[in-house]
């Protein structure tokens, strides 16, 4: 369970978050929308370790860990997963490599035997193919020259194969089309368990049409100012976020 | 003896060889080889603080003695070789012979600073092939000093990997010659991690038409190390081509040189040339020079160059972490993969082993 209590951050000393409040349990998809500027990234990038980013109150634990003390590949190995807005390119790094290096650093911090090559590759072409991606995709350089919707998808990739317990997901439908969203949101769907839970970070609505959230949340000037429904994320779609701010206030 | 060259000397501005200078040298006495030198399991030539060692050697084919050659050019540290050499391979690979592959290993140690100054001949005969693996090593103070002298003729190709890993106390200085022709291919890598001061001085000579070289290089450096890389390409006849990839990782208080001019005489049309230099620094002490020189007579030639210096890119740190990937671990996956490029020529595969173990130690040993 992911449990962030009264969340402030600063970058180069400019309050982002001020005083975020939030419980995720296992098992559920929640959905953080919210206009440009609302912290929305701020939060993933709090939550996964980022550098920069100065933590100034409260806390956020996951699984009664408290994680904003841990290093990123220390998240990680706990079972955090941020799927990055803009995947980083990684030239002269192939994929595969990258990929069985992360899957056995996370192995081995979490005291499961590693995967050999043949072992990886076999599970590697399985969500591949669950991902319609070509099996040359592990062939390549991480990201060098892939399209938006093919880096994505490779985020979807590691994720499956690192098989987090809670994954962030940082704006992932921007930039797909519609049969590249329902792919990735299938990648999602497919690790929905009492154990897997999710943060979907989407300024839209339409990737909640496939990635249905158990709880709606806005995020605005850096706080949470309305929590509700599915039906919340509609409703944002039909009337914008203006006003949103000025009614949380009032709630709080 | 030929006084060493000074940083008045345009070719010598950035490599200060004082600290060289200061330091007097005895004349290289035998010694003995420590068991486990590296074995690769081809033909291995080991050489003591610049003296051949018969009893530990394997020699390859086509391995004749020492012979004194006078010294044409004007180069300092050539000179001084000539002067003082008295110990070399000589390899001359006949017509149409494939050679394989041969080691050729330099050790030194001393218990007072020693000089020696081996000088190589290599001869490649028309259609010949030959790879040659050289590492350099020891312990100690001492100056090493090698001028390799190569003559591929018409269609031979020479593969020519070198691992310069001398003791931390120790000066480098090396030439490296090559006459080029028609056909031929000359191959080149070379990887600097060792001495305290430096300098590998390429001067491939491209005679033939269709003539090929690659000159590629990675310098790991750490301390105060100072590596001199400096390349003199000259392209002499048409439709040869140059290509140079050369990678430098600095640490610490590291300076490393990079100086690559390449020459294209007027006869040399439709020359295609190529050079790139790139710079990690990953310390704030860390310093590198890179100092490209185009010279060009002809006037159908394609020549281009490129030069960067930066540093590890945090993104793709945090990229690799936020997978689970330690910091260490992914600093030496993102210099592993900054030094690729100029690894492709080798493709030998037990020197390729070499040189990615050396690469593992280099970063373990930080």
């Amino acid at each position: 369970m992911l449990e962030i209590k009264n969340l402030t951050a600063a970058i180069e000393g400019k309050e982002i978050l001020r005083g975020v409040d939030l419980i995720v349990p296992d098992g559920e998809i929640h959905a953080i929308m919210g206009p440009n500027g609302a912290g929305k990234s701020t939060l993933s990038y709090v939550l996964s370790g980022r550098e920069g980013y100065e933590v100034t109150g409260g806390s956020a634990t996951y699984n009664g860990q408290n994680i904003l003390d841990m290093p990123p590949e220390a998240r990680a190995a706990a079972g955090i997963f941020l799927a990055f807005q803009y995947p980083v390119e990684l030239p002269g790094v192939g994929n595969a490599n990258f990929i069985r290096t992360a899957v056995n650093a996370v192995r081995r911090a979490r005291g499961e035997p590693e995967l050999d090559a043949v072992a990886f590759l076999k599970a590697a072409r399985a969500e591949l193919k669950k991902l319609s991606m070509p099996d040359d995709m592990l062939k390549r350089n991480v990201n060098v020259g892939f399209s938006g919707g093919e880096k994505k998808r490779n985020e979807v990739l590691q994720m499956a194969l690192l098989q987090p317990g809670l994954a962030i997901l940082d704006e992932t439908d921007s930039g797909l089309d519609i049969d590249a969203l329902k792919i990735v949101a299938e990648g999602v769907n497919a690790l929905r368990s009492s154990k897997f839970s999710a943060l979907v970070i989407t300024h839209y609505q339409r990737l909640l049409d496939h990635i249905v959230p158990d709880r709606v949340h806005v995020l605005s000037s850096g706080r949470i100012v309305r929590s509700g429904g599915p039906e919340l994320a509609l409703e944002l779609e039909a009337h914008g976020y203006a006003g949103q701010a000025a009614a949380g206030q009032e709630a709080a | 003896m030929t006084a060493l060259p000074t940083r008045k000397l345009e070719a010598w501005r950035y490599t200060d060889l004082k600290s060289l200078a200061s330091v007097s040298f005895a004349d290289a006495v035998p010694g003995l080889a420590p068991l486990g030198l590296p074995d690769l399991g081809v033909p291995r030539l080991i050489f003591v603080n610049g003296i051949y060692d018969a009893q530990r050697s394997t020699p390859p084919d086509f391995l004749s003695g020492f012979a004194r050659v006078a010294e044409a050019s004007d180069q300092p540290l050539a000179l001084i070789n000539a002067e003082q050499a008295h110990d070399g391979v000589t390899i001359t690979v006949p017509d149409d012979t494939d050679a394989g592959a041969v080691l050729l290993i330099s050790y030194a140690a001393a218990e007072n600073p020693i000089a020696f100054h081996p000088r190589h001949r290599i001869t490649l005969g028309m259609g010949a092939r030959l790879t040659l693996i050289e590492i350099a090593m020891g312990q100690g103070v001492y100056w090493h000093n090698p001028v390799t002298d190569i003559a591929l003729h018409e269609n031979a190709k020479l593969q020519h990997y070198q691992l310069q890993n001398e003791s931390i106390e120790a000066f480098h200085l090396a030439t490296i010659r090559a006459k080029i022709a028609a056909s031929a291919a000359y191959v080149s890598f070379s990887m600097v991690q060792g001495a305290k001061l430096s300098r590998a001085e390429f001067h491939p000579t491209l005679m033939g038409v269709g003539a090929v070289t690659q000159l590629n290089a990675a310098q790991l450096l750490r301390g105060q190390q100072h590596g001199d890389y400096t390349c003199v390409v000259k392209h002499d006849a048409p439709n040869c081509a140059s290509r140079q990839v050369v990678k430098s990782v600095m640490d610490d208080h590291a300076r490393g040189v990079f100086q690559g001019r390449i020459e294209v005489a007027r006869a040399a049309q439709k020359t295609d040339g190529y050079q790139m230099s790139q710079a990690l620094l990953l310390s704030d002490g860390a310093e590198m020079d890179i100092k490209p020189e185009l010279e060009i007579f002809a006037d159908d030639v394609k020549c281009s160059h490129g030069a960067t210096i930066g540093a590890l890119d945090p993104e793709q740190i945090f990229y690799l972490r936020s997978r689970g990937i330690s910091e260490d671990q992914a600093r030496a996956m993102l210099i592993r993969a900054f030094l690729n490029e100029a690894l492709e020529p080798v493709s030998h595969a037990a020197a390729r082993g070499l040189f990615e173990a050396a690469i593992d130690k280099w970063w373990a040993e930080k």
